[in-house]
């Protein structure tokens, strides 16, 4: 039993250097990218894994995303898979359409960004008329806006209507999925972690009193808003080249309803929890397949039992080391230090 | 020229007055006391002064500026700080986040140097994150500062609903109500803690009260409200003695 206690005590002193080195999540970015081209280069891997994995990446992006607004702001939007279709759509026209298919490759990055700002540009247009008025006015006006998306696709015949949109080259690949995954992971922890991050937060704990502690509270819930739904878009333009066929069908309440799983599952207001989230519910969707339709009686129920028992989720609102930048991780290290010292000499 | 200058300030709630024709300068230093019984309008004052109501009439201008019609946010960066009645922290946050919090406005790098942690982020974090501590040191709530807020003990939330306050660099502070639950040893040590950063930060005191001990022990002038209404100002020992405030507290009856 001691033996046991120090080994776990050396991995958690081991894991705190870790995280406390500088160049220790770069040097993990390089080493995933690389081990991602290597395997989609050479095929290492079985085609159906690699699908699942691009999902996860995929479902990351989403999840990390809305649990900027649902989690880390405490406001409510359900209109996600909305932004995600005019990523997806975005993407989608302009690498069958404007771009040379015979260059898709290079010209597919631009492609995703272009999505991502037209989901940005109009969620920028969603966010300025519902933080006008304070309280749950969003999730009504997301719920709408999804709605309203998803029939505006279905009415212009020029994208193929009802019935869809075929024909883009499946261009996403396991080293582009990696990249953006960890692009919007890096850079939705670097909002979190600013001063916009703490006006995120103070948000949702006392939006009065934020307001009287000089934070802009219109200006915060913009760019969360915009930054939120830039990432749904990149997320739809991966999405729709992955599966090279898109419907407005598969944008709908489901899909937005899907994304609130993974965020409240892994737990709001934490990274580390959307990751978590977004793995657990894709590969248990994968493992569950057997079962039928009785997977999506499964969900439902695991969504039900999860708000009883762990209500914020698995991390909620913790987050783990790793995301947390390291001049906050030495101030504590440093504070708690300072205090052991203190209690030593008194 | 007075650094607060609120003249005939009025404002009703759906046919309510809550407030009507409220007067009041405050000079730079000054520290001033308004009380009344509960319901009075005191707190309904503190928020037409920091931009939560809108005000229905009146003026009220604070070192050359307009008020009325601004946000709380563009208020408080004016120079106007304020505590509240019933402690609002941001529970689940640190300590330091809740002091950090206040620092928004003096942060000096954009949405997009946030994005990438590029340019003045590191600095001006670096810079923020010193001066809270530094904040928390001087309040000796240092050694709570990566507790959650909601775990520190009632008298040093108060505390730091103060340094919080103090944060966003004001010239006024608004206390509402300082002394809520305190017992009387407590509230001696709260005056001289009032006293104490009034001289080391510089400031303008205007602070809501039940507690006459407090009020009378620290305050130079005092401002009477009653049903919205101000009914006497003056100097502590004048308030005492005011047949009208012993009737507004006391009831009619028992005066004569």
């Amino acid at each position: 039993m001691t033996a046991l206690k120090k080994i776990y005590q050396s991995l958690i002193t081991k894991w705190q250097a870790i995280t406390e080195y500088r160049f220790f999540l770069p040097a993990f970015f390089i080493v995933g990218l690389l081990f991602c081209i290597v395997v989609s280069c050479f095929d290492l891997m079985d085609q159906y894994i690699q699908l699942i994995l691009m999902y996860i990446g995929i479902n990351i992006i989403l999840t990390v995303s809305l649990n900027l607004i649902n989690g880390y702001m405490g406001e409510f939007s359900v209109g996600h898979a909305g932004f995600m279709a005019i990523g997806a759509y975005i993407a989608s026209l302009l690498t069958i359409g404007v771009f040379p298919q015979s260059s898709g490759s290079f010209f597919f990055p631009l492609a995703v960004l272009a999505g991502g700002i037209g989901a940005a540009l109009i969620g920028f247009l969603v966010a300025i008329p519902s933080f006008k008025t304070r309280g749950d006015y969003l999730a009504i006006v997301t719920l709408a806006f999804g709605m309203i998306v998803k029939s505006i696709i279905e009415n212009i015949d020029a994208i193929g209507g009802p019935r869809g949109l075929l024909g883009m080259d499946k261009l996403s690949t396991l080293p582009w999925v990696f990249f953006w995954t960890a692009l919007s992971v890096w850079i939705i922890r670097n909002l979190v972690y600013s001063n916009f991050g703490r006006g995120v937060l103070s948000i949702r704990e006392d939006e009065i009193a934020s307001d009287l502690m000089s934070v802009n509270t219109r200006q915060v819930k913009v760019i969360v808003f915009v930054v939120s739904s830039f990432f749904a878009g990149i997320a739809g333009g991966l999405f729709a080249h992955v599966l090279q066929y898109i419907n407005p069908r598969m944008f709908d309440i489901i899909k937005s309803t899907d994304i609130l799983i993974m965020v409240y599952l892994g737990g709001i207001g934490s990274i580390a929890g959307s990751i978590l989230g977004a793995v657990i519910y894709t590969v248990l969707l994968e493992v569950l397949r057997p079962l039928g339709v009785w997977r999506m009686v499964f969900m439902p129920l695991m969504l039900v039992l999860l708000m009883i028992y762990r209500p914020r989720g698995i991390m909620g609102l913790r987050e783990s080391r790793l995301f947390t930048p390291i001049s906050d991780l030495l101030s504590m290290k440093f504070h708690r230090q300072k205090k052991e010292a203190d209690n030593a000499s008194s | 020229m007075p650094l607060l200058e609120i003249k005939a300030l009025s404002h009703n709630f759906e046919g309510l007055r809550a407030v009507s024709d409220f007067n009041l300068n405050l000079a730079e230093h000054e520290l001033v006391g308004v009380i009344g019984p509960n319901g009075a309008g005191k707190t309904t004052v503190f928020n037409l002064i920091t931009g939560v109501y809108r005000a229905s009439e009146g003026n009220i201008r604070f070192a050359g500026q307009e008020l009325v019609g601004q946000t709380p946010h563009r208020i408080t960066k004016l120079g106007i700080a304020r505590t509240f009645q019933n402690i609002r922290l941001f529970r689940e946050l640190s300590v330091l986040d809740n002091v950090r919090i206040a620092h928004y406005a003096q942060a000096a790098y954009s949405p997009l140097e946030a994005l990438l942690h590029l340019g003045r982020y590191r600095s001006e974090e670096k810079r923020i994150t010193d001066h809270a501590l530094e904040l928390l040191s001087v309040f000796k709530i240092d050694a709570f500062a990566f507790e959650h807020s909601k775990n520190l003990p009632y008298g040093l939330q108060r505390k730091l609903e103060i340094a919080r306050a103090l944060a966003t660099n004001p010239q006024l502070l608004l206390l509402d109500e300082p002394a809520a639950g305190m017992n009387p040893n407590e509230i001696m040590q709260l005056m001289e803690f009032i006293r104490w950063i009034r001289k080391t930060f510089h400031l303008t005191i205007l602070l809501i009260e039940h507690q006459m001990r407090l009020v009378m022990g620290i305050c130079e002038r005092l401002v009477v409200l009653d049903f919205g209404a101000t009914i006497a100002a003056g100097l502590p020992v004048e308030i005492q003695n005011n047949p009208k405030v012993l009737e507004a507290y006391l009831g009619g009856e028992i005066v004569k």
